[in-house]
């Protein structure tokens, strides 16, 4: 028997180490294996304990667990061989050497494996546990083909960049392999700067042999012997376990010269970001690889002619890379049986915001958005009103279109594009426009500032919607702010500053009658600061102090026992004696409406 | 002038240069003026490249930092989570504003991008540790701690 804990940076903000530690004290002197493994995408039930019985390979997981339920654990499951029901969340088992998967909340019916196969399930920190999975099969097979034939089933199989923009993998393997020079670089884009997405993370925490086993295939294709791996440096856990990985690979020789005793000699290093969004356009992300301001050029040349140096070079996403191992080892015609039209095989969403379910999820292109996020997602409490997906280059898709599937072509229609897989769910409470001014506010600081159109027309934009939900907007704002929308979308230079106006186009486009409040002082959802105050209901209160003791301001007063009180003019709106009130009793209102009694 | 050790580590060019600054600030905390100028010169890479670089990326720094640096994540999840409420109470709280430190050099508050760790939002971050799900009263709680040396 084993016990596995889910120890990635999510796993771990859940309090993982704690519960690690704890087994571990518990299984002293016992002959039960204690492993770390990495994210199954169940973050919402974080932490997972998993109890792997030998004899059957059956995983029993618990979730959300705490140190008391690993008392019980180990009592009943460990020594006495019953598992807890109750508490358990997920079960695995195999089928003729297939994985079969249950799950309480029907979280993984709809899910498709290829690209997560491993993670949450293997040690992420052993190579031997990626090789018993079939880890670096694909890598010896590939080097039994010839490049061309990688190429070619690449193309085959229908696979398409997963960082958002949904260019054809092969053909940028085949552009590289034909440029001319006879230096050539492939670069892992592992820069995943969209707030709100975190598949990228997951992957190289969770199973970063198979990012090494991907890019290494791409540079067998190409013709490269160089590579880079560019991670951020916000993700520490990341970059840590991919240095592990990189040089048990070389220890392996996976990397280096001779590659399994091939001609082929080829290694990787990473390159930590240093914090800039932009970079995560591949011509800025060649720029800071140089030791450069990670600035844009306009492109053509492209990469693939003049990149890295000025030499050829191919750059893929850490998703694009991580579905190279499975197509390669299952075949091309597998891979292309699932998915919709012009979208084949699978892709990584990360939910968060108002959803019940937050974590990630991999799934056949063309499911629907409906099926994705009631299903999958588990819908939100109070209703969902629509989904923020693409990050700042993506847009708002209200819920009414939600029978639209997941694909390249049908998202991009909606205004929204799929970008790299970040998907906020909201609900009634959020304001739409100042879901806009976020992302603005965000292409503000994250412009590189470059070109005129993203530099000023962004912050033009933002001064726009400030304005808006300041309550100070007019009904001429719309007509300004959608015309600076439409020039700078078709004017700047990079990728940065032709979808920065999405989220406030698309708001405009589903949600203008929430502008159209703010224009007359209200914000509907009851989030922007100058619009609404907060205010005691007299009949609630019971003088407990409680708001009094928490306000940073001083603003919520009153004696106790007595009716308490908000100045209005202290008042910073941080919501802290809304949170505090343990009967009701404070509201949220519109800044305009009446005073109660 | 003496060339910073781990300096000799790296290859010396400009493509170095992150690298070098990375390594700098794990070691002071932030980019000492100093420093900066030696990096130039072992790298052959002119003064004005090395500010323009450390000026154009976030992650680094021109002061030194507060014993405990709090991160304050403004990702999209925690902003429709309510991570601006926070920030803005404990700006009030400890009487800085994010990016600055308290006069007894005890906490720097940082406003980061995101942390990706969104389905746990709002998220801080202290040290290597990321701390989820975050409330008012867990944000109080955890400065009492870092106040009375428990963190």
């Amino acid at each position: 028997m084993k016990v596995a804990v889910g120890m990635n940076s999510c796993s771990l903000a859940a309090g993982a180490q704690h519960i690690y530690d704890h087994i571990e004290k518990k299984l002293k002197g016992s002959e039960i294996e204690l492993k770390k493994v990495g994210c199954v995408g169940m973050c919402y039930r974080e932490p997972l304990v998993d109890v792997i019985e030998d004899n059957t390979s059956t995983i029993t997981t618990y979730g959300s667990v705490t140190e008391d339920m690993v008392d019980r654990i180990f009592e009943e499951h460990l020594m006495d061989g019953k598992p807890i029901e109750e508490w358990v969340v997920k079960r695995d088992w195999y089928e003729d050497g297939v994985r079969k998967t249950w799950d309480v909340d029907e979280y993984f019916s709809k899910q498709r494996k290829l690209i997560m196969e491993n993670s949450g399930y293997i040690d992420p920190e052993s190579i031997e546990e990626y090789l018993e999975n079939r880890g670096y099969e694909a890598l010896k097979r590939a080097l039994k083909m010839k490049p061309e034939e990688v190429i070619d089933a690449i193309t085959r199989a229908g696979l398409r960049g997963r960082g958002g923009a949904g260019f054809p993998t092969g053909l940028k393997w085949k552009f590289t392999r034909e440029a001319t020079g006879e230096e050539k670089y492939v670069v892992c884009n592992g820069d995943e700067g969209d707030p709100g997405a975190f598949m990228d993370r997951n992957i190289l925490e969770g199973d970063p042999h198979r990012v090494i086993e991907g890019l290494t295939i791409g540079a067998y294709a190409v013709g490269a012997s160089k590579g880079f791996f560019y991670v951020r440096a916000e993700y520490p856990l990341a970059v840590k376990r991919l240095t592990t990985a990189i040089s048990q690979a070389r220890k392996h020789g996976m990397l280096g010269r001779n590659i399994l005793g091939s001609d082929f000699s080829f290694d990787a290093e990473i390159k930590e970001g240093a914090g800039a969004f932009v970079c995560g356009e591949e011509t800025a992300l060649l720029a800071s690889i140089e030791g450069r301001r990670g600035m844009p050029r306009p492109r053509p040349p492209f990469p693939a002619q003049k990149g890295l140096w000025n030499k050829p070079t191919c750059v893929n996403n850490v998703k694009t890379l991580s579905s190279v191992p499975w197509i390669i080892r299952n075949g091309w015609e597998a891979y292309a049986s699932i998915g919709t039209g012009k979208s084949r095989g699978t892709t990584i969403f990360a939910f968060a915001g108002k959803i019940r379910r937050g974590g990630n999820v991999e799934v056949p292109m063309g499911i629907t958005l409906r099926e994705l996020i009631e299903e999958v997602g588990g819908g939100t409490e109070k209703g969902v009103k629509a989904v923020q997906i693409g990050g700042p280059s993506g847009g708002c898709i209200p819920e009414r279109l939600f029978d639209l599937p997941v694909d390249y072509e049908s998202i991009t229609s909606t205004g929204a594009i799929m970008g790299s897989g970040g998907m906020i769910v909201l609900d009634k409470d959020t304001c739409m426009v100042d879901v806009a001014k976020f992302f603005l506010d965000f292409t503000v600081k994250e412009s590189c500032g470059k070109c005129t159109f993203c530099r000023l027309g962004t912050k033009r934009m933002w001064e726009l919607l400030d304005s808006i939900t300041s309550g100070r907007g007019k009904e001429e704002d719309l007509h300004e702010l959608e015309e600076l929308a439409l020039t700078v979308k078709s004017g700047a230079l990079c990728g940065l500053g032709q979808t920065a106006p999405n989220p406030v186009l698309t708001t405009l486009k589903y949600f203008r009658d929430e502008y159209t409040a703010h224009i007359e002082k209200r914000c509907p959802a009851k989030v922007c600061r100058d619009l609404i105050k907060y205010e005691v209901i007299g009949e609630k209160c019971t003088g407990c102090r409680a708001c009094a003791l928490v306000c940073p301001t001083g603003a919520a007063v009153g004696e106790r026992q007595k009716v308490h009180t908000i100045s209005i003019e202290k008042c910073i709106k941080c919501g802290r004696c809304y949170e505090a009130c343990k009967f009701d009793a404070i509201e949220i209102k519109d800044l305009g409406a009446e005073q109660d009694g | 002038m003496v060339i910073i050790p781990y300096l000799k580590e790296l290859d010396r060019n400009e493509s170095s240069l992150i690298s070098a600054l990375q390594e700098t600030q794990k070691v002071f905390g932030y980019l000492p003026e100093e420093a900066l100028e030696e990096i130039a010169q072992y790298l052959s890479v002119p003064v004005s490249s090395v500010y323009g670089v450390a000026t154009f990326y976030s992650q680094f720094r021109f002061a030194p930092l507060g014993k405990y640096v709090i991160k304050i994540c403004h990702g999209t999840a925690c902003h429709v989570m309510g991570s601006g409420n926070i920030a803005q109470a404990l700006e009030e709280d400890l009487g800085i504003k994010e990016g600055e430190t308290t006069g007894d050099g005890l906490i720097t508050l940082e406003r980061v991008a995101c942390l990706g760790c969104c389905s746990l939002a709002p998220t801080i971050m202290i040290g290597d540790r990321v701390y989820g799900r975050m409330t008012h009263d867990k944000m109080r709680k955890i400065i009492r701690d870092i106040k009375r040396g428990k963190l």
